[in-house]
């Protein structure tokens, strides 16, 4: 279980509620995407389940016995949405993947990688770059490959590289 | 008393002399009657009370069935209680018709009294309750013919003349419609006094006024405080000259009045309760005012709604959630949300209950004036299984 330090807000119970007033609501909201999104780099997840939202420590304090209900766990995730931190994977909206950073961040992120090691015009697979030894210790080791990919693609439409297929495997040209 | 008949004093056939005493005073329920110092006769079926020396004559004297009488009592005698019972209570039932006439044609006691002067003789007593318990009459009745003047004897007088046999469909119909004619006359009678009373209360009125306009200008007697205090009783007893719809010929006229007097009586009212008040307890207050002449709930509303027109220093307000209230001006939203949010700042965090015991106002508006807060984002929920309760806004003051 990852270990973070809380935000004052996790031991406030109004924090549970989702709030009616906008303002208020805005704080709130910006602070539980800011908790979220540290929570889960901490664990290194990137999904999260609405139906299973209510037995993570993240949405449930049994400290001050407040948990944050489901359709607010959904409000939070819409709104993540807007602002391309987060992106239902169907359209039941029961699984989420979150973004820790933009799709546009993480592209950039993987690209100045790839010219600090200079392997521009070089094909990496997607392997390589979540699994492989050269990438350890970069944020997105161990990225999730839907993650990856839209990322990746993210790049493409900037012309910076290009998804190719291999057998079973994809690869990725950088250019 | 009007169970009394005048009647020769001789015996009749099959009637008993049982005992007799002197010096018998005879009272009217509690009322003293003519008759005193005389002597009582006891028979098997009668009590005769006639002047001293009368009865042994046979004059004219007054006789009392003894079938009249279903209860005796004594009563006991002298103002401490000495000196033993001086008096026999006897109750009777009521006249029956052809009843020859007596000392009195109507009587509003149903019971006498035999007042012996020197103490009820306890033979006596014992003689006459065995004579009502043994009931000769009713094995030997009077041959009343043996006296001279009525035809009737009152043996057949016990037949019951008085119930009404009644059978039938019309029967029935005339019993409703009897019924319905009582029940229509007490009504009336009820009503009568409330005019009556309503005539009596601007009387009232009058009279309260003049008292206070005595007291201004004795003010010198009268300390100040006092003066005040029985203002205040007035005004607590209410509006002086409610008005009516009677006294208007419109209804925007009416409630234009009614506006102003609940301005006028409702401001310090308001004042005292924390600048706001539910309609509901408005219309109570108002109506407790007016005694009598009472609104309805639609009245006040439209009075209230007028308010603003007349520049009232307080006006008529609907929540988001539905609720109405009477509200003074001077108790903006920013007042209110301010005052509140310092409470909650006090007590950690706040449930509408508690702020309804702390602000001593209803709940209903507590939750309104937390809400306000709310509006005005001094304040932030948090709903729970526990209910709804509101912290300091810390997301907007926290940074």
């Amino acid at each position: 279980m990852a270990e973070i330090a809380w935000p004052w807000q996790y031991n406030f119970p109004p924090f549970f509620t989702i709030q009616p007033h906008s303002e208020t609501r805005q704080k709130q909201l910006a602070a539980w995407e800011e908790l979220i999104v540290q929570y889960l780099k901490s664990s290194k997840q990137y999904i999260i389940d609405v139906r299973e939202s209510q037995n993570t420590p993240l949405f449930s304090n049994p400290a001050i016995n407040r948990k944050l209900s489901q359709d607010a766990v959904l409000t939070i995730l819409e709104d993540m949405a807007r602002c391309g931190r987060a992106a239902p994977t169907d359209k039941t909206k029961t699984v989420w993947e979150v973004y820790w950073h933009s799709l546009d961040e993480w592209g950039n992120m993987i690209y100045s990688w790839v010219s600090a090691n200079g392997l521009n015009n070089s094909v990496c697979t997607l392997f390589e770059l979540r699994e492989g030894e050269t990438t350890e210790g970069e944020e997105f080791h161990g990225l999730d490959v839907n993650i990856l990919t839209k990322a990746l693609k993210s790049l493409e439409v900037k012309g910076k590289c290009e998804l190719m297929e291999f057998d079973d495997n994809q690869g990725v040209k950088f250019f | 008393m009007d169970r009394f008949e005048y009647m020769e004093a001789r015996l009749c056939e099959g009637e008993n002399y049982i005992k007799r005493d002197k010096n018998v005073k005879l009272y009217d329920g509690d009322d003293k009657t003519q008759y005193v110092d005389g002597e009582v006769v006891l028979t098997s079926h009668r009590l005769l009370w006639g002047k001293p020396g009368d009865i042994p004559k046979g004059l004219i004297c007054l006789s009392l069935y003894l079938y009249y009488v279903f209860c005796l009592e004594e009563e006991n005698g002298g103002v401490f209680g000495l000196g033993g019972p001086k008096r026999i209570i006897m109750h009777l039932g009521p006249a029956l018709p052809g009843k020859r006439p007596g000392p009195a044609v109507i009587s509003t006691y149903h019971f006498i009294k035999l007042s012996f002067k020197d103490g009820i003789d306890p033979a006596f007593y014992k003689a006459l309750s065995e004579a009502v318990a043994n009931k000769l009459w009713e094995r030997h009745p009077l041959e009343t013919n043996a006296f001279s003047s009525p035809t009737m004897s009152p043996r057949s007088s016990i037949a019951p003349i008085g119930t009404k046999i009644r059978s039938g469909i019309v029967g029935i119909e005339r019993s409703i419609e009897e019924q319905q004619k009582a029940t229509d006359e007490s009504i009336t009678v009820a009503f009568k006094d409330l005019t009556k009373l309503m005539e009596k209360a601007k009387d009232m009125v009058s009279i309260s006024k003049t008292i206070s306009t005595k007291i201004r200008e004795k003010q010198g007697d009268i300390s100040e405080d006092d003066t005040v205090r029985f203002k205040s009783y007035l005004m607590s007893l209410g509006i002086d000259d409610p008005v009516t719809r009677d006294a208007f010929r419109s209804d925007s006229d009416y409630y234009m009045g009614l506006a102003q007097q609940i301005s006028d009586m409702m401001v310090a009212v308001l004042m005292d309760s924390g600048g706001i008040m539910s309609l509901a307890d408005v219309w109570c207050r108002v109506n407790r005012a007016r005694g009598l002449e009472l609104i309805s709930p639609e009245d006040l509303l439209n009075g209230c709604k007028l308010l603003p027109t007349m520049d009232a220093p307080m006006s008529l307000r609907k929540f988001p959630s539905g609720a109405c209230v009477l509200q003074l001006n001077s108790h903006r939203d920013e007042e209110v949300a301010k005052t509140t949010s310092q409470l909650i700042e006090e007590n950690g965090s706040l449930t509408p209950i508690k702020l309804s015991q702390i602000a001593n106002v209803s709940v209903l508006l507590a939750r309104e004036r937390l809400f306000t807060t709310e509006r005005l984002g001094l304040a932030c929920r948090d709903e729970s299984i526990e209910g709804l309760a509101f912290y300091p806004n810390l997301f907007l003051s926290k940074v």
